[in-house]
């Protein structure tokens, strides 16, 4: 197939990923200002949100306040903010529109419809919904692509391209939120586990649809060592980073070309580290220097695949 | 230009009632179904379509509108019919003029037998801004030039009421508007299945086979198994529905002109594979920006060196460069000409009469009657830089006066035809409104094909004599019916 298209394919499911993570998070942020507990300012979650994505300083040049409203409303609605649910999901519908004749008419369909939906939407009318619904909502456009895709588009290379996209931006994804939240969630110096610290990590595992899995999975308390351990080695928990590489890698092997040797070793060496790697060492390491040398992989994961098959990075 | 005077006619031809005012025979099943057809089951339907063309995306993006570029083109849910009989006597003219059009097109660019018969001016050739010198002895396979064509047909009320088909223009460059077409029948289809059954209604949905077809038949000698692309300017192009849309329904990839490059005289698209050789290429890009090494230097859209590569015959192009020559409004008059030159034949079909204002004694008469004609430009098109003469206010028609004497050369003038008119869904409920017809006729291996019927495209507009899309017209399912 064209490289192109499937630059387009790969970007239209980044793009429709990484919408869904942002209002996972934003979700829990959220339900959690909702609890009593956290009564009177909370900013901790807030300044967390836009540090997992790195709009920290994109947001104190907008010279917003630290508010709940004005963070959602920039995460989700802003113009100016290239990574914004609104700006992601247009740009996933401009990548499906250039491909829109590699795409099933209900995976174009499917996309289009959402933007449409999201693209009249302005801060006042976001005011005024149930916030917790609209989350819901991009969350579940995200799962109706993802069903769509699977169920009516030929599993050929195209359609592994867009899977491609999907478990790369994942990977990263679920990498950003574990690093932030467990940086901030880190035991206090007493030891002492308070009950908001369960709500806090909970809320962590809900992000990532894990609440339930978690305890199906320890039948036990949560504890941060645990929850990292399901997010990052479990290869069955469909968002951990050892899932993703499994696809990844995967996915690698059936596209192969006779250039993409590069992409192919890259991943399999960062899929061999969670196949084969031990929770004890990633601690040994430190879990957040570990973290952050994971998503560099996957950056440069990421330029490789592109200069391997889609259209190469412009430097 | 005796036949003014009937094609101006006040009252135009309908479709759909005879002059008085019962339904022709043909019509007839389909006026007994509208009438026991509640109003709002209509309605309904109107903004089911609405939505659907909607959610498909099936747009329309209109040039110099800010903002919003995306538009639908308004779909109306009355059908055109057309009689069996009189598409199979429309068909054979369209069959003859394209094969004359194209044998015009091999010699001028060959030995050019019809100016040395001194049957069409040469220099209006030569000096025509379409003519494209680096064709000039370069051999097409099959002799080809206009593969695809788009025959604008308009029907006028004739002396005797029947009415009487013209063709107002051939599009030879990169004639768009066949997904409606097919979208539009699909949408009939959707919408009332039970007006099927009462009608035996020609299908039209076999019309990408057709064009693939018609692209493999014109692959480079000796390419047993060609692999054709559709080149689009890409997402931001008027038409690039219609590109998508075609791509899909062939089969064959939708590429710009960046997916392609030229390595000795050869054209290769970039895949996730590596290169793949490309044989034929379908492109909706204009000759001006195909190749920046030859033409417009600045043009992003093209592929350097496919000019080359086509020159060498390693590559075919769909349409062939330089076709412009003959769809050009200068060059329009003389096809009948071309029809009896070339092939021996009267034309079946009527040109509508033209003034050339190139020439003193035409200028002098379209001054004279400005308000009764249709005033165009030579190279216009889209509906663009046009004067119609009846429609358009005392200062309109001054303003386009002095744009005349300052170049006459770049216009021909034309009697306003009183388009025939089909009833049309409008706000207030059923109304005639003037539409058109354009077939699409495909030229490849040794059979011109076509599907039946055509694009039906209606002025919205009370009154309107423009069609064109990008003026606001809209679309109608055509039916040939047998």
């Amino acid at each position: 197939m064209l490289s192109r298209t499937a630059d387009h394919l790969y970007w239209m499911a980044r793009y429709t990923e990484r919408a869904e993570n942002t209002v996972r998070m934003l979700d829990v942020s959220y339900r959690m200002s909702l609890l009593p507990s956290t009564n009177g300012g909370d900013t901790d979650g807030w300044s967390a949100i836009l540090a997992i994505s790195e709009l920290s300083e994109a947001f104190a040049r907008s010279g917003r306040p630290l508010t709940a409203s004005d963070v959602i409303e920039f995460v989700v609605l802003d113009r100016d903010n290239p990574s914004s649910v609104w700006n992601c999901l247009r740009a996933a519908r401009e990548n499906a529109h250039a491909v829109r004749g590699t795409l099933t008419a209900e995976m174009w369909e499917t996309t289009n419809a959402t933007w449409l939906e999201i693209r009249d939407i302005t801060p006042e009318k976001l005011q005024a919904t149930d916030l917790g619904e609209f989350f819901e909502w991009v969350k579940f456009r995200s799962h109706l692509l993802r069903g769509v895709t699977f169920g009516t588009m030929l599993h050929d290379d195209a359609f592994q391209f867009v899977r491609l996209g999907t478990f790369l931006e994942r990977a990263d994804n679920t990498a950003r939120l574990l690093d932030v939240k467990y940086h901030s969630l880190l035991p206090k110096a007493d030891g002492q586990n308070s009950s908001t610290d369960f709500y806090q990590w909970g809320a962590l595992l809900r992000s990532v649809s894990a609440f339930e899995t978690y305890r199906h999975v320890y039948r036990d308390v949560i504890t941060p060592y645990k929850v990292a351990e399901l997010l990052i080695l479990n290869h069955a928990m469909p968002r951990s980073l050892h899932a993703c590489l499994d696809e990844i890698n995967g996915i690698l092997g059936d596209i192969a070309n006779l250039h993409s040797a590069e992409a192919a070793r890259q991943a399999g060496e960062l899929h061999a580290s969670l196949h084969y790697g031990r929770m004890d060492d990633i601690f040994a390491t430190g879990l957040h220097v570990w973290l952050e040398r994971f998503l560099a992989r996957i950056n440069r994961l990421g330029d490789s695949i592109s200069d391997n098959f889609l259209v190469p990075v412009a430097a | 230009m005796s036949a003014n005077s009937t094609m101006n006619a006040a009252i135009p031809f309908d479709e759909m009632y005879a002059a008085d005012g019962s339904v022709r025979e043909h019509y007839r099943p389909y006026a007994e179904w509208l009438a026991q057809m509640p109003h709002e089951r209509i309605a309904r339907k109107r903004s089911e379509a609405d939505v659907a063309f909607h959610r498909v995306g099936i747009t329309f993006n209109v040039y110099g509108e800010e903002g919003g570029k995306e538009r639908l083109i308004p779909f109306d849910l009355l059908p055109r019919i057309i009689p069996g009989t009189e598409w199979t006597a429309l068909e054979a003219g369209l069959r003859q003029r394209v094969k004359a059009l194209n044998a015009f097109l091999a010699d001028i660019y060959h030995g050019q037998e019809i100016l040395r018969a001194g049957r069409l001016p040469a220099d209006q050739v030569l000096n025509n801004a379409q003519f494209r010198p680096e064709m000039k002895g370069v051999d097409v396979p099959g002799g080809l030039y206009a593969m695809i064509a788009g025959i604008d047909l308009v029907r006028a009320a004739g002396a005797d009421g029947k009415g009487e088909y013209y063709v107002l223009e051939d599009n030879l460059r990169v004639p768009s508007g066949v997904s409606y077409l097919l979208e539009n029948r699909k949408m009939m289809m959707r919408l009332f299945p039970d007006l099927f059954s009462r009608y035996n209604v020609q299908p039209v949905e076999h019309y990408p086979d057709l064009l693939l077809e018609t692209l493999r038949a014109v692959a480079p000698a000796g390419v047993l198994n060609p692999t054709a692309v559709l080149l689009t300017p890409g997402a931001f192009n008027s038409a690039y529905f219609e590109h998508s849309f075609l791509a899909q329904q062939m089969g064959v990839e939708l590429v710009e002109g960046q997916d392609l490059f030229v390595k000795d005289d050869t054209v290769y698209m970039r895949t996730t594979q590596g290169p793949k050789r490309v044989d034929v290429i379908y492109r909706r890009i204009d000759d001006d920006f195909l190749d920046p090494e030859v033409f417009r230097a600045d043009s992003m859209l093209g592929v350097p060196g496919l000019m080359a590569a086509y020159r060498a015959g390693r590559v075919t192009l769909a349409n062939a460069v330089g076709t412009g020559v003959a769809d050009d409004k200068s060059i329009y008059p003389y096809v009948p000409e071309m029809v009896r030159f070339y092939l021996g034949e009267e034309p079946i079909l009527n040109n509508v009469p033209t003034y050339m204002l190139r020439k003193p004694e035409d200028l002098a008469y379209t001054l004279a009657h400005l308000p009764e004609l249709v005033v165009k430009e030579v190279h216009g098109a889209g509906g663009y830089g046009m004067l119609v003469g009846p429609a358009a206010t005392k200062a309109e028609i001054e303003d386009f006066r002095q744009l005349i004497v300052a170049a006459p050369e770049k216009y021909i003038a034309q009697p306003t035809l009183s388009l025939s008119t089909c009833p049309t869904f409008v706000d207030a409920g059923i109304a005639p409104r003037h539409i058109d017809l354009r077939p699409f006729v495909l030229s490849g291996g040794k059979e011109i094909r076509m599907v039946p019927g055509g694009l039906t495209r209606v002025a919205m507009k009370a009154g309107s004599l423009v069609v064109n899309s990008s003026q606001g017209g809209g679309t109608k399912d055509t039916w040939v019916v047998s």
